[in-house]
């Protein structure tokens, strides 16, 4: 062979190798708060193991997630806003809507306890007495589902928050910790995110185990019908594997080994109802 | 597709924060700028490319770094700078000093060494002349000036580290983007964008004119 065509040879070679068809990638968009935990580092692999898809976890916040549905830019959802996933559902964004696990928003403060909250059992109470005393409380505000539920308490007791002490900080659940933190300021927190971070903070759980607390997340299949490229089989294999009771079983125990206690609780198979939401 | 309302209020204290430190970076950039060009010292090479490497530094590195200064577990914690616009002054003045006074060294040492032997002769003080030496090269020098401002304004990683981006007092245009997009308000990030990038333009159009005037 001429040495001129042994080169051209050579690349088309290396291309056909490169073109082999790879099983489609599965964007699940979740949120900050979920991928901060570190649940997913553990489960995703276990998936992509068992079902050959590459999976690529995009963190984002919960609207973004949301409205990545909406245009078709994911094909599975993991997220907790539940009044928020309605309206996608009703829209008609989103295919199956499953239940997968829960866990609980707590306040964390400074060991002072300044409004006097420590050990109060009502949510609505502590944010009253948080607003009465004018002292230091960071929000998420950034429409997540954490500052949606945080808004929702504040609606239930008729306050609308807005005093010197009371800033946005506009980020993740990490971020706006190390600002409480900083501030020596109360936040209302995911109990996973506050146990992950604790060693760096100067914050203590003030209030826990309301009903209003619970943090609940569902596992979405975006619909297909409205775009082409959605991986639709991939988002349902996704959502059966997070509520396959192997999947639940590690769910129940992830987290006791490193903190004492299990970041999240398994809820697959039952009712939104029977956790009191919608 | 609503604005946020404080848009205003954001574009406003962006430019206050990256034109202060910018001006920073100016004031002790020009000047060490100069010393690394035209002294003769020990290390002086060695210095220059620190200096060249710090160009290159990434924001969020020079971020974290101050974050862990100012947090309360660092040394400088009872300032209480941390999360306040000062912090990212600060942040941002140690991210575009280095290209000031790189792209300064740079610009005085491309002068033809022969206008300093004739500045001399002609009886120029050593302030005279290094005054002279900059009016020669004011092109360069405002390009760096430009550059300082350029890597500044349009950073996010150092601003949201340092300052939190808390609504109201130490959020600016790359934060507030930054939200918008993780909110999935896509219309409205790109709005911001588009607006930072006007300010940027306007502020550059306007060295630039600057820069260019008698030079035709």
């Amino acid at each position: 062979m001429k040495k001129i065509t042994l080169l051209p040879l050579l690349i088309l070679a290396l291309i056909t190798a490169c073109a082999q068809p790879a099983p489609a990638p599965l964007i699940l968009a979740t949120t900050t708060s979920t991928q901060d935990s570190g649940l997913l580092d553990l489960l995703v692999p276990i998936f992509e193991e068992q079902s050959g898809y590459t999976v690529q976890t995009i963190a984002v916040g919960t609207g973004a997630a949301l409205k990545m549905a909406e245009e078709g830019n994911a094909d599975v959802l993991l997220v907790h806003a539940p009044s928020a996933e309605k309206e996608l559902m009703d829209a008609g964004f989103g295919r199956d809507r499953l239940l997968v696990m829960h866990n609980d928003f707590v306040f964390v403060g400074p060991s002072n306890d300044p409004a006097s909250i420590r050990s109060l059992t009502s949510a609505g109470e502590a944010l009253v007495n948080i607003s009465s005393s004018q002292t230091g409380f960071v929000s998420r505000g950034d429409g997540s589902g954490t500052h949606k539920k945080e808004r929702a308490i504040w609606s239930s007791v008729g306050i609308s928050p807005a005093w010197d002490g009371y800033i946005e900080s506009g980020q993740g659940m990490g971020a706006t910790l190390i600002i409480a933190s900083e501030k020596q300021a109360y936040t209302m927190t995911d109990r996973a995110t506050y146990l992950a971070n604790q060693d760096n903070l100067d914050l203590e759980i003030m209030v826990e185990g309301d009903e209003v607390l619970l943090n609940v997340y569902h596992v979405i299949t975006v619909n297909p019908d409205n775009w082409e490229n959605i991986n639709y089989k991939g988002a349902l294999a996704f959502a059966e594997f997070m509520t396959s009771d192997e999947t639940q079983a590690l769910i129940k125990e992830f987290g006791i080994e490193e903190y004492g206690q299990p970041l999240f609780f398994s809820d697959a198979h039952k009712t939104d109802a029977e956790l009191g939401v919608e | 597709m609503t604005f946020p309302p404080e848009v205003l209020q954001i574009t406003i204290l962006s430019l206050q924060i990256s034109a202060l430190a910018t001006g920073i970076s100016l004031l002790i950039g020009l000047p060490l700028g100069t010393l690394l060009a035209l002294g003769k010292f020990w290390g002086r090479s060695f210095f220059l490319s620190i200096v060249n490497t710090g160009m290159g530094l990434p924001p969020v590195v020079v971020g974290l770094f101050v974050a862990m200064m100012l947090w309360r577990s660092g040394p400088f914690g009872d300032m209480n700078l941390i999360y306040t616009p000062m912090a990212i002054i600060i942040a941002q003045t140690v991210i575009s000093a280095p290209v000031v006074i790189g792209l300064t060294a740079a610009a005085l040492q491309s002068l033809d060494p022969r206008l300093r032997l004739q500045l001399y002769g002609l009886g120029a003080s050593r302030w005279q002349m290094i005054w002279a030496l900059w009016r020669e090269a004011r092109l360069p020098l405002l390009a760096a000036l430009m550059a300082g401002f350029g890597s500044v304004i349009s950073e996010v990683g150092a601003s949201m580290m340092v300052g939190g981006n808390i609504r109201h007092q130490t959020r600016v245009l790359t934060t507030a983007i930054v939200l918008e997009t993780g909110k999935g308000n896509f219309e409205i990030a790109i709005a911001l964008g588009i607006l930072l990038l006007t300010i940027t333009f306007l502020v550059n159009w306007a060295l630039t004119w600057i820069q260019q005037r008698g030079e035709e």
